[in-house]
């Protein structure tokens, strides 16, 4: 503050003023330069190079220094700069490889002076020593340097880079001889302005063109980097070797970076390519930038702080034609816009999360973190240490910890394991998939595939009585005493069944239309047989209202898909339930207490004996043999396998589409199925399942997705005996003429699967050195190891 | 085999790993394009030229990645997506100058068809990578055996009259007998034009600090040199009739290279200080195809620095100037400028029998002739003939390039 006040009266006049602010130029600027004075900036161009004077509201055109009949290419400038001790001088670099100096003191209206006609290509920066008259740098394409005394008509110095062109050079603020250079190969260079012959120092910056550096304006030894790297480095000069402190990762090349005046650790940058917008960085921060200046159209190209002292105003050149001056504080912060949140898996599955205190302390009052199941049971929290940086408040962090087995997925990996997705009947599919579902307790997922397979293999490829019998067979298995266990979680599984349809609100509504009585019912049903073990008669009594309602409501909605297809599928497995349950005299008790089901007495008594269960069963069969087609029930399976897909079991929805193939498919978009079948691989090879999920990949039929195992299929083999690697196709190395990986005990090529030892590295066919070591454990090739296998 | 020639074919190994490294990249390893688009774009842009050779190579890789033989039978067979680009490759090839952003919204905004940017990035260095191999193919006389159908299913590459490293080499017997051939002409004369050449040299690097040709000059100069590549074109055009099977790619063969020149008048000529590969071509390619912008810029850089200080018989001669020259030549042919050059050295460097042949591997390779390649630089060796043919290559992609990248830049702003 003490220096800015002190400045300030220096210059005889308050504090600067302005606004953000924008004026058209009639060319793209290259480069942009503040006169001493803060009340002036020169624009410089391919075809344009004049000068403003910043006013309170506006740029005013003052002065055009491309005056002269016909264009020359001396005037189409790279760079500018404009003395900073002296307010008439100026310097610019041509793209032909000259220096021009300007003395806007010479009367004529050409205010050009000085030619320096000594580079031979394009001269990228020019830079005048910050405390001497008379001393102008230049860095070309060349990959020479030279020093200019303004006195003289040639150059005094000259240094070579020794490597590539040289794209930035710039006198260090604080050591008078020293000044940095940046190349195009990644190198930065330290140069004595006294020894042209070779640099203090070098080291490689960036990988690729350094284009711009910058001193720090109060720290010695601080140079920043900006590189096609995308990548701005600051460097601490003062040690040994050059320290990188500070890192910033921007999102395109690095076309200018300037030190924030009165703001340590603050720089602007601004992008060579693609990104138009002006960044302010607290390098310190490396991840989101302090400021951003949005108004340009096209790439900024020139950035220079108005004034050395003053931190608040910027301005800036574009290819977009304007020249702007931008006021910090009307610059938009992206910090503020963002919420600051991060989301992490630990090793064993727990989740941390961090978040803005004000955002979690707004929600923990409604117990927001039950939605997933899987990880619900630990929930700490601990303020994270106070940010070092204004901006933000305290955050708070919560874990969540597994419940220990209850994130066990063994579950999956058996049903993984198990389920068979091809290469069998539909029919078999199902049941074998239906079995292995229930052996593992899965009941609603057991029931899922029973009702698949009935759905859509009744009609044409099973005959009626063998799938009766089927049926029977399947959940029966002529256990009496397992039947009462069985049918109670099959209830359960129905409840949640049921709530499935209640979940989809049309479906929900459709059925509500169609008959409120039953689902009402239904919904009875559910929640007692949830809540108590109330035998199955309860579903037995639902089965036969739901047939009621089949019968009754035919002649009426046949013409209507929507109410219906909701029936079959609740009375089907029930209907199963029937074949199973031993008929008593509860049934028909249960029967009475239902009012609903009061005009089915027939269907209750010829439940008694088995058989007549059975034909009751195909009658059904018959019904919608006739009636409904499987495709029928397309909408319906496809909105079961969304609805486990939310509930996060992907694994069935994926199995149900490979086993129903062509059936189903039609129905669920592509980019659907896509995300089932790339979530579902995932987790497979989460659990290591490569063998399953390469069969997924394989079964697959959306073509995203079956390309998967059509990548990165090369196996790169060396030989072992050169460890070269087998270029040619055979199995004979081209260097040593030797075949590759013998087998110790046939002394055959193997092609197959390798087996060896670690210890000698001897080995073989698997097969045979199996068999091998059933004899002996000394090694087949007589190295005399005792081989280990493991 | 002396130090030199040792040092020298390290540097072409360099330079051949990082073409095969790039190439391989290209075509193999993980990118925006499905497989099989990127082969059939490359047989489209090796069709263009009629180069057969690469058609050939293609085809046989396209259909074993699994590509649909259907869409060999012509671009028309070709899915939407692939015949919408058909108007960007003829452009490319023939005629860069002419792509707008309008050409690239087209492309981009074409409903279902349309293509994302990084798809397009990737498919334009597919296209200029086989437009400049083309080139070089021609360049170096690589043919495919005609009377072998399917002959090049599986034969390694060295069985086609010859490899790369054989090529690059120059001392490979077929090359051998080309010198003798070429070499009858008459061996005094073209051992003054060596002379001349490295006198040429000798003076122009004196007397640059001393006569500064005046700003004016040395703008008409570019002009000058660029209507004058319009002249130049050899006198024996042969046509040559494109084969059958390839021909299939073509929509329009009559569109071929049109002289800058003699349109280009009212195109505004390509600053390169106002948009570079270094700079502009680089990121926006890195940024749309990660790692492709860094193997381009290495071959690029290998290519332009490739010299091993020898012309003809004379060694540890400073080749900087005519390789920059050559450089410079072939990119004012496209129109490019660089401010920084004298285009008057062109003229001083290069004779007529050499512009005819840099133009027409540039243009038109496949209206090279054996002739023509003898008949330039006639006291020079195979492989510096070679090296030349690189260097025409790798100018011919970054020209292609940057007036794709431009117009993809002004799309995007």
């Amino acid at each position: 503050m003490e220096k800015m006040s002190r400045v300030t009266t220096a210059l005889s006049s308050s504090a600067l003023t302005g606004h953000t602010m924008h004026c058209h130029l009639d060319a793209p600027a290259n480069a942009i330069s503040v006169c001493r004075d803060a009340a002036q900036v020169v624009v410089a161009g391919r075809s344009i190079f004049k000068i403003y004077a910043i006013e309170e509201e506006q740029f005013v055109e003052k002065l055009n220094l491309r005056v002269g009949r016909k264009p020359s290419l001396n005037l189409s400038c790279a760079d500018v700069v404009w003395h900073q001790m002296d307010e008439n001088l100026l310097a610019t670099a041509a793209t032909n490889g000259v220096v021009v100096t300007w003395n806007l003191g010479r009367p004529s209206r050409n205010k050009q002076d000085q030619l320096f006609t000594e580079h031979k290509r394009t001269v990228n920066k020019v830079c005048f020593h910050p405390s001497e008259a008379h001393v102008l740098l230049s860095g070309s394409q060349d990959g020479f340097m030279k020093c200019f005394d303004l006195r003289r008509k040639d150059s005094v110095s000259t240094f070579s880079g020794q490597s590539e062109s040289v794209r930035d050079v710039q006198f260090s603020i604080r050591d008078y001889f020293t000044f940095a250079s940046t190349f195009e190969n990644g190198n930065v260079q330290l140069w004595d302005i006294r020894r042209p012959d070779r640099c203090e120092r070098m080291f490689t910056a960036h990988n690729g063109p350094v284009f711009c550096c910058d001193w720090h304006p109060e720290d010695r030894g601080w140079l920043a980097t900006g590189g096609r790297d995308k990548m701005v480095k600051v460097w601490d000069m003062t040690t040994q070797r050059a320290k990188e402190v500070h890192c910033v990762q921007t999102i395109a090349s690095v076309a200018r970076v300037k030190w924030r005046p009165e703001c340590r650790h603050h720089l602007a940058t601004c992008s060579m390519m693609v990104d138009h917008n002006i960044y302010v960085w607290d390098v310190r921060r490396p991840f989101v930038p302090a400021a951003m200046f949005e108004e340009h159209r096209d790439v900024t190209t020139g950035i220079a702080w108005r004034h050395p002292h003053d931190p608040s105003f910027l301005l800036s050149g574009s290819k977009d034609s304007t020249l702007c001056q931008h006021l910090f504080r009307d610059a938009s912060q992206p910090v503020e816009r963002a919420n600051p949140e991060g989301l992490c898996y630990g090793l064993f599955g727990d989740l941390a999360f961090a978040a803005k205190e004000s955002l979690v302390a707004a929600e923990s009052g409604r117990k927001p973190y039950a939605g997933d199941r899987r990880h619900p049971i630990f929930f700490k929290r601990k303020l994270d240490p106070a940010e070092p940086f204004a901006g933000l408040a305290s955050s708070a962090l919560s874990v969540f910890e597994m419940e220990p087995g209850s994130g066990s997925m063994s579950w999956f990996v058996d049903t993984a394991e198990r389920y068979a997705l091809a290469g069998r009947p539909l029919a078999e599919l199902c049941d074998h998939n239906s079995k292995v579902a229930r052996e593992l307790g899965r009941n609603q997922v057991a029931q899922t595939w029973t009702m698949l397979r009935i759905i859509y293999c009744s009609p044409g490829l099973v005959p009626t009585t063998n799938l009766n019998h089927s049926v029977g067979k399947g959940s029966s298995c002529g256990l009496p005493l397992m039947n009462s266990f069985n049918l109670k979680d099959m209830a359960q599984g129905l409840g949640s069944e049921t709530r499935l349809d209640r979940s989809k609100g049309d479906t929900r509504s459709d059925t509500v239309l169609l008959d409120s009585s039953a689902t009402l019912i239904t919904n009875e049903d559910n929640e007692e047989t949830e809540g108590s073990d109330v035998p199955a008669d309860y579903l037995l009594g639902d089965a036969e209202g739901e047939d009621d309602e089949l019968y009754l409501l035919d002649p009426d909605h046949a013409h209507t898909e929507e109410p219906e297809y909701v029936l079959p599928q609740e009375a089907f497995p029930l209907r199963h339930e029937i074949v199973d349950t031993p008929p008593g005299p509860e049934n028909l008790q249960d029967k009475a207490d239902s009012p609903h089901v009061s005009g089915s007495e027939a269907d209750v008594a010829s439940l008694a004996p088995m058989d007549s269960s059975f034909s009751l069963v195909s009658v059904s069969h018959a019904l919608y043999d006739s009636r409904l087609p499987p495709d029928f029930f397309s909408a319906l399976v496809c909105d079961m396998l969304r609805f486990y897909a939310e509930q996060g079991d992907v694994q069935m929805a994926v199995s149900v589409l490979i086993v129903l193939g062509e059936r189903v498919r039609k129905d669920i978009d592509e980019q659907t199925q896509e995300h089932w079948y790339a979530s579902y691989i995932d987790l497979l090879q989460r659990f290591c399942l490569w063998n399953v999920s390469n069969q997924v990949v394989k079964l697959s039929t959306s073509r995203a997705i079956s390309c998967l195992n059509q990548a990165s299929t090369t196996l790169h083999v060396n030989c072992s005996h050169c460890k070269r690697p087998m270029s040619s196709r055979g199995w004979v190395c081209d260097r040593c003429h030797r075949c590759a990986s013998m087998c110790a005990v046939c002394h055959h090529v193997v092609k197959g699967l390798f087996v060896w030892c670690q210890g000698c590295s001897h080995g073989g066919h698997l097969q045979h050195i199996m068999k091998w070591l059933e004899g002996s454990s000394h090694c087949p090739a007589g190295c005399g190891h005792l081989c280990e296998y493991s | 085999m002396d130090q030199a020639d040792l040092s020298q074919k390290r540097r072409y190994v360099q330079y051949l790993e990082s073409f095969l490294k790039t190439q391989h990249y290209l075509l193999q390893m993980d990118g925006p394009l499905p497989l099989h688009y990127r082969h059939y774009i490359g047989i489209m842009a090796a069709a263009r030229h009629q180069c057969s050779y690469l058609v050939n190579l293609h085809v046989n890789d396209f259909l074993h990645v699994g590509g649909d033989s259907k869409w060999l039978n012509g671009l028309e067979n070709a899915p939407q997506k692939l015949q919408n680009l058909g108007e960007l490759n003829k452009l490319l090839a023939h005629r860069p100058w002419l792509i707008t952003k309008e050409h690239i919204e087209q492309l981009l905004k074409a409903e279902e068809h349309s293509w994302s940017l990084a798809e397009l990035v990737h498919a334009v260095v597919l296209l200029t990578h086989y437009h400049s191999l083309a080139s070089f193919t021609f360049g170096c006389g690589i043919s495919p055996e005609i009377h072998c159908d399917g002959g090049h299913t599986f034969r390694p590459p060295s069985v086609n009259n010859y490899c790369i490293c054989d090529i690059t080499n120059g001392n490979h017997s077929v090359e051998e007998n080309q010198v003798n051939s070429a070499g009858n002409v008459s061996i005094s004369d073209s051992f003054f034009e060596v002379e001349a050449l490295m006198e040429k040299m000798r003076q122009l690097q004196e007397c640059r600090d001393e006569e500064e040709a005046s700003q004016e000059e040395m703008a008409s100069r570019f002009e000058i040199e660029k209507r004058e590549s319009m002249f130049v074109f050899s006198s024996d055009d042969d046509e040559v009739t494109p084969a059958r099977e390839i021909s299939r790619h073509f929509e329009d063969t009559s569109y071929g290279y049109k002289d800058f020149s003699r349109h280009g008048m009212h195109v505004p000529t390509f600053r390169v200080q106002d948009y570079c590969w270094e700079d502009h071509g680089y990121s926006l390619v890195n940024r749309l195809y990660p790692d492709v912008g860094q193997l381009i810029d290495e071959k690029f850089h290998i290519a332009y620095n490739l010299t091993y200080n020898t012309m003809a018989m004379h060694k540890d001669v400073d080749t900087s100037m005519l390789r920059r020259a050559i450089w410079n030549y072939i990119h004012c042919m496209f129109g490019i400028r660089y401010d920084d050059y004298d285009y008057g050295e062109i003229n001083q460097l290069l004779d007529r029998s050499f512009k005819v042949y840099i133009k027409t591997i540039v243009c038109t390779p496949e209206k090279v002739t054996k002739r023509m390649y003898d008949s330039f630089w006639r006291q020079f060796k195979h492989s510096e003939k070679v090296h030349v043919n690189l260097l025409l290559i790798e100018a011919r992609m970054q020209a292609e390039l940057l007036y794709a990248l431009r117009a993809i830049t002004r799309y995007m702003t």
